[in-house]
């Protein structure tokens, strides 16, 4: 057993109002800079939709993550080595910057400085890259709240999951529905970003899990962003460096939530660290689409189980960080509850951002001032979701469905109990009869809502203390001084390369 | 002093001392600047009709030089059956033909993009220049100072050679036409132009990923434990 730390995310979708608060704080922290405009580490999509960059989903396009192969061996989709070497003057499936949108700005000083005349003066959009006048034909949520639907949720590449009439009822006007789905980098256990990287710059840390590149160290060969499945690595065309989300593990190692986690408007996002075992991860990683979630599970371990905390001191992970990933949320919604699942596991690179399903039932209808939601049992509203399953298990279980419905299930039957509890309109005997077939207690349903509802900030974020706190604040004379440099705790300025 | 001695026996030597202590001073204090500052993620298609002939092309002729300069009794040898002669300078004029288009199209998309116009610095105007220039000489001693890969290794090789052994004879080369000595001149320029443009790329192929593991973990608190470096 090799037990390792990493630091995972649960997003619970149920509360996710698409606010991009999360985008703007990361915009603000991070990606405010030259060559950087375009790049939302955090960006937000709707569901169903294309999503940025436009249909990343699509590896067929896009040749992102990994594939197994006849023999049952992983490799990369995108390049081997060999062809890696081939492709280097040209990589044939890297993402164009129009694939993202292009920057644009909007020309303000024209409002003041035109001279007078018979027009109200405009302030015209220009190009972030050239500094000309350009027409805006995209940008990083183009379809947000499934504007232009036809023209674009309608791409969404997860609708060929579909049949054919739940497609139609998706898009009829007055069954609409769609869910927000924030992304940022997964983090995960099997990078295709680190291992398509030739030049070595990209690594997991082995004390967090964090996947950092360094910045010293890329040469611009974009083979990162080709095999990167979630397209979370992004090219900084002005300084010929590829960049990705951090994690704000300098704000991690001073004990607080990355920027995009603290400023959640929904309180949707679950920060905390969990155990699991680097031995395991290429068994893991070969079995078949269906069971890749629970091959996931498999190798996340119990923080609680003598035996795993023995194998983790010994691999350097002291007492007091145990203790905090036994107090994990992300533990309990991913392990213990069964309700948050990895986005796209068939990618196969074990991405550490877990989701937790949106629940769009038509749970009852209110008929004749009554709430009556007796028809086909209280678990029938599941399989009416507005959302079809097949959908849902297309993002969140590489297509199985069990998955998804049993997380659906789950958060049906803790909504039930409370309201059969505050509300006291719900049968107690149906109740009882959900909570047995799941095979869940009151105290359980009890937590669930619990850390679901009225989670503090604390319980939220459980971020095992790294001990650098005074470390960091002795590397950093001038903490000012970093702003707007490209990462963090720089001595040479990132100047483009002659 | 004459020009061919400042031209071909000084600054060669100023040209290689140049390239290689600027190379590694800059590597040293000024990695993050070591890049292929690739322009791909801006503009593809006319990427893909300049970038690809001009690296494979480059790649080729580079070698033809290398190999000659390394064996050049064999090379003679070789060229001594009519036939293995014209066999090898079609195929450099070839791949000199495609450097050279591939060149063009590079030098049309740089200045005739807006987006690659953004990313343009000075360095790489004068590069694209020098290297114009360079290509085209080779190409026109190809096509007309015939057998060029027989008097190359019989003549300029032995200079070359005495430079690398620091007794410079320049008695052969100032025989050479203009033309000749020209491109001589070029590859120096471009050798003392290396360490301050994008050209640093070549000297940082990432040769170690032939070898590397897939995926790689560093651990910050105990170095011993990570998988490079």
């Amino acid at each position: 057993m090799n037990v390792r730390l990493q630091m995972s995310m649960v997003f619970h979708l149920d509360k996710c109002i698409g606010c991009h608060t999360c985008s703007i704080a990361c915009k603000n922290v991070w990606t405010d800079r030259k060559g950087a405009e375009y790049m939302w580490w955090n960006n937000v999509e709707t569901k169903p939709g294309t999503g940025y960059p436009t249909r990343w989903e699509d590896q067929e396009r896009y040749r992102g993550g990994w594939v197994r192969t006849e023999k049952g061996d992983l490799r990369l989709r995108g390049s081997s080595k060999g062809k890696t070497f081939g492709n280097i003057f040209f990589n044939p499936h890297l993402p164009m910057i129009d694939d993202y949108y292009e920057p644009f700005t909007y020309r303000y000083q024209d409002l003041f400085d035109s001279p007078e005349g018979a027009d109200q003066p405009t302030a015209r959009p220009i190009s972030m890259i050239t500094g000309k006048p350009m027409d805006i034909e995209a940008g990083p949520n183009w379809d947000d709240d499934l504007g232009g639907s036809p023209v674009y949720a309608e791409n969404d590449p997860n609708l060929a999951a579909v049949t054919p009439a739940e497609k139609q009822q998706l898009f009829e006007l007055e069954r609409m529905v769609f869910f927000y789905l924030p992304r940022i980098c997964n983090h995960c256990l099997n990078p295709g970003c680190v291992a398509a990287c030739p030049s070595g710059a990209i690594y997991k840390r082995g004390e967090d899990g964090i996947v950092l590149i360094n910045q010293e160290v890329c040469r611009g060969w974009r083979f990162c962003v080709t095999a990167c499945p979630y397209k979370k690595t992004y090219y900084n065309w002005a300084t010929g460096k590829s960049e990705k989300c951090i994690l704000c593990f300098p704000r991690l190692e001073t004990g607080q939530a990355p920027a995009c986690f603290h400023s959640c408007v929904g309180r949707i996002r679950y920060l905390g660290g969990l155990l699991y075992d680097a031995d395991r991860i290429e068994a893991a990683l070969k079995v078949s689409d269906e069971q890749l979630v629970e091959a996931q599970r498999e190798i996340i371990l119990d923080p609680f189980d003598p035996e795993v905390i023995a194998a983790a001191r010994a691999n350097g992970i002291d007492d007091m960080q145990i203790k905090y990933i036994q107090h994990s949320p992300v533990y309990r919604y991913v392990k213990e509850w069964k309700l948050a699942l990895p986005l796209h596991a068939e990618f196969r690179t074990l991405p550490m951002l877990f989701y937790v399903p949106p629940l769009l039932p038509i749970v009852a209808a209110v008929e004749n001032g009554t709430y009556d939601s007796s028809q086909a049992g209280l678990f029938g509203a599941v399989e009416q979701s507005r959302m079809p399953i097949r959908y849902l298990a297309q993002l969140f279980a590489a297509g199985n469905e069990g998955k998804v419905r049993y997380a659906l299930k789950k958060l049906l039957a803790v909504r039930t109990h409370q309201r059969m509890k505050t509300v006291g309109d719900v049968d107690a005997g149906a109740v009882h009869a959900m909570m047995a077939e799941l095979e869940i207690d009151a105290e359980e349903i009890e937590a669930i809502y619990r850390l679901t509802a009225l989670a503090t900030e604390k319980e939220r974020f459980v971020i095992p203390p790294s001990h650098r706190e005074q470390a960091e604040e002795m590397l950093q004379t001038d903490l000012w001084g970093t702003k707007g440099e490209t990462g963090f705790g720089f001595v040479e300025a990132p100047v483009r390369g002659a | 002093m004459s020009l061919d001695v400042v031209l071909f026996q000084i600054f060669p030597y100023v040209a290689v001392t140049i390239a290689l202590v600027e190379s590694i001073r800059r590597y040293r204090q000024k990695s993050f600047s070591y890049s292929s500052l690739s322009s791909q993620f801006l503009e593809s298609d006319q990427l893909f009709v300049g970038s690809v002939p001009w690296h494979y092309g480059i790649l080729l002729v580079l070698t033809g030089h290398l190999v000659a300069f390394l064996f050049p009794q064999q090379a003679l040898a070789w060229n001594s059956v009519p036939v293995r002669l014209y066999i090898l300078e079609i195929t450099a004029l070839a791949g000199g033909l495609v450097v050279f288009i591939g060149l063009i199209n590079l030098v049309i998309r740089r200045l005739g993009r807006a987006r690659i116009r953004a990313v343009t610095s000075p360095m790489d105007v004068i590069l694209l220049a020098v290297l114009l220039i360079q290509v085209s000489l080779g190409v026109y001693i190809a096509m007309n100072l015939r057998w060029g890969s027989s008097w190359y290794a019989a003549v300029l090789v032995p200079y070359l050679r005495s430079l690398f052994v620091l007794q410079p004879d320049l008695s052969l080369l100032t025989l050479m036409p203009w033309m000749v000595k020209l491109h001589v001149l070029g590859a120096f320029i471009f050798l003392a132009l290396l360490p301050f443009s994008r050209l640093v790329h070549l000297l940082v192929v990432p040769w170690q990923y032939l070898w590397r593991p897939p995926q790689v973990v560093i651990w910050n608190r105990d170095p011993k434990r990570s998988t490079i470096r």
